[in-house]
C-alpha cells in the first residue's frame, strides 16, 4: 500500500483541497456579506435580489453550478480566467473557475449564517446605532455586523466544513485534488478499502480542528449581554 | 420660554387599526424639563420615539429647532445626532467598551479627533461617575452604571436636546436615585428634556410641566405641583389614585 501510495502524490492532492477550501472561503465570505447587507436593508430592491439569489443557488446542486462555469461559460462562451497556451492553462483555469463555483454556492450559506447573526444582535443595538446620528452604513459597520459576526462563528463554521468536503465536486471539472486523486488509484491500482479510509482520514485532519476551533472561537469571541 | 425646540403639529399615528397617537400638538421650549407620564398603552413611548423618528408617524408634522424632521437619508441621521436618547433598556454597544460607547458618535459622527473625542469621553463619564469603568464592557457593569454611561454617550454628542424613555423603570430600585441624580443635575444645567417616567420625585423635583397622556391623546397638562395635588381630568385623577396609593 505505502508502495502504491508513495507513486502518487497524495500529499500535493491534499494541498489542492486546501487551496480550493482557503480560496473558496474567502470569496463566499466576501459575497455572503453583500448578501447579508442587502437582505438587511432598508431598500426592498435589494432585499428581493438578495432572498432570490440564496434561494436559487442555495437550491441548486453545486455539481450543476461547476458544470454550468466550465462547459457553458468557459466551454461555450469561452471565457477563461488564465492565458491561453501557457504551461498549466488547463490546470489553472479550471481552478480559478473551481474557486468561483465554490465561492458563489456557498456565499448562500454564508449570508443565512450572518443573518442569523444578525437576529443574535438585540433591536436596541440598531436603535441607539441610529439614535447617535450613525447612518445606515455606519451602523452595520461599527455596531451590528462586529456583532453579527461573533454571533455566527458557529454556524459559519459549519459551512467552512461543508466547504471543505464539498471541494471535492472539483474533481469533476478537472481539478486535480484529493477526490479525484482517490478515484485515480482506484482505477489504476487497487479498489481496495484502505485507500478510501486514508483520504477520508485526510478530510477528517482537514476538517476536525476547524469544528474545535470554531467551537471554541464562538465561546470566546461571544458578545456578553 | 419663547424659543421652541421641538415642536409637534398634529400628529397622528396608526398601527394597523390602532390609533396610537391622536392629533397631539406639543411644543418644548428652550431648556424646558417636560415629563410624560401616563398609564401603559396610553402612548408616551411612541410619542418620544417620534421625536427622533425611532417611529415613524402617520401625519402631522415634527420640527426640532426650526427643521422638520426628514423621513430618512443623511439629513435624518444628521437630526438624530442633535437629539439625545437614553432608553429604557440602555441599548450600550455590548462589543465596545464603556469609552469605545461614548467616543463612537463623535468620532463617526462628528469627525472629531480620537484623542480629542476620549478627552471629552473622560469628562462626561467622570460627570456621571463611571470614569474609572472606561475599559470594561457593560455587561460588566450595574444596571445603573449602564444607563449612567448611556447618557454620557448621548450628551457626548452636545445634543440639543435630550429624550428619555423611561430611563429608571428596568432598573433595580437601589439604583435608580443615581440615575436620577445626574438627570437632575442635567435639568439644573439647562438642558432641554423630555422624559417619560413615573417617577414622582423627579417630576416636582426638575420638571417644568407635566403631560398627561391617556389613549394615544394629550388629556391634561400642567405643573408639577399643580397635577400631582390638584389634577382636573378624570382620568388624570384616576391614574395618580392607583399609582399614589403606596406614597
Amino acid at each position: 500500500m505505502i508502495d502504491i501510495l508513495s507513486r502518487y502524490d497524495v500529499l500535493g492532492a491534499f494541498w489542492m483541497t486546501v487551496q480550493l477550501t482557503l480560496f473558496s472561503a474567502i470569496g463566499s465570505l466576501i459575497i455572503g456579506t453583500i448578501l447579508v447587507i442587502m437582505r438587511v436593508s432598508p431598500v426592498a430592491v435589494l432585499r428581493n435580489l438578495g432572498a432570490f439569489y440564496v434561494n436559487v443557488v442555495r437550491n441548486t446542486p453545486l455539481t450543476l453550478i461547476l458544470v454550468f462555469l466550465s462547459v457553458a461559460v468557459f466551454g461555450v462562451l469561452g471565457y477563461a480566467l488564465a492565458t491561453r497556451g501557457e504551461s498549466g492553462f488547463i490546470a489553472t483555469n479550471a481552478f480559478r473557475w473551481a474557486v468561483i463555483g465554490l465561492s458563489v454556492y456557498h456565499a448562500a450559506f454564508v449570508c443565512e449564517a450572518l443573518r442569523s447573526g444578525v437576529n443574535t444582535v438585540p433591536l436596541g443595538q440598531a436603535e441607539a446605532a441610529r439614535a447617535i446620528g450613525l447612518t445606515f452604513a455606519q451602523s452595520l459597520r461599527e455596531v451590528i455586523l462586529p456583532q453579527a459576526f461573533r454571533g455566527a462563528i458557529a454556524p459559519l463554521g459549519s459551512v467552512l466544513i461543508a466547504l471543505t468536503k464539498n471541494t471535492t465536486v472539483a474533481a469533476i471539472i478537472g481539478v486535480s485534488e484529493a477526490a479525484a486523486l482517490m478515484r485515480a488509484i482506484m482505477e489504476n491500482e487497487t479498489g481496495s478499502v484502505v485507500v478510501f479510509f486514508i483520504f477520508a482520514l485526510g478530510f477528517v485532519i482537514l476538517t476536525l480542528p476547524i469544528g474545535v476551533g470554531f467551537t471554541s472561537m464562538s465561546r470566546r469571541l461571544a458578545v456578553k449581554r | 420660554m419663547a424659543e421652541h425646540l421641538v415642536e409637534m403639529k398634529s400628529v397622528n399615528k396608526h398601527y394597523g387599526d390602532m390609533h396610537a397617537l391622536k392629533d397631539i400638538n406639543l411644543t418644548v421650549g428652550k431648556g424646558e424639563v417636560l415629563v410624560l407620564i401616563g398609564p401603559s398603552g396610553s402612548g408616551k413611548s411612541t410619542l418620544i420615539r417620534t421625536i427622533n423618528r425611532l417611529e415613524t408617524i402617520s401625519d402631522g408634522t415634527i420640527t426640532i429647532d426650526g427643521e422638520v424632521l426628514p423621513e430618512e437619508g443623511k439629513g435624518l441621521a444628521q437630526l438624530r445626532s442633535d437629539v439625545g436618547m437614553v432608553f429604557q433598556s440602555f441599548n450600550l454597544f455590548a462589543h465596545k467598551t464603556i469609552l469605545e460607547n461614548v467616543t463612537l458618535g463623535p468620532i463617526k459622527v462628528r469627525k472629531m479627533k480620537k484623542a480629542d473625542a476620549e478627552k471629552k469621553a473622560m469628562d462626561l463619564l467622570k460627570r456621571v461617575g463611571v470614569d474609572h469603568q472606561r475599559d470594561k464592557y457593560p455587561a460588566q457593569l450595574s444596571g445603573g452604571q449602564q444607563q449612567r454611561v448611556a447618557i454620557a454617550r448621548a450628551l457626548a454628542m452636545e445634543p440639543k436636546v435630550m429624550l428619555f424613555d423611561e430611563p429608571t423603570s428596568a432598573l433595580d430600585p437601589e439604583m435608580i436615585n443615581e440615575v436620577l441624580d445626574v438627570m437632575v443635575g442635567l435639568a439644573r444645567d439647562g438642558m432641554t428634556m423630555v422624559v417619560v417616567t413615573h417617577e414622582m420625585g423627579f417630576a416636582r423635583k426638575a420638571a417644568n410641566r407635566v403631560v398627561f397622556l391617556a389613549d394615544g391623546e394629550i388629556v391634561e397638562e400642567n405643573t408639577p405641583e399643580e397635577f400631582f395635588t390638584n389634577p382636573r381630568s378624570s382620568r388624570a385623577k384616576d391614574f395618580l389614585g392607583k399609582i399614589l396609593t403606596n406614597h
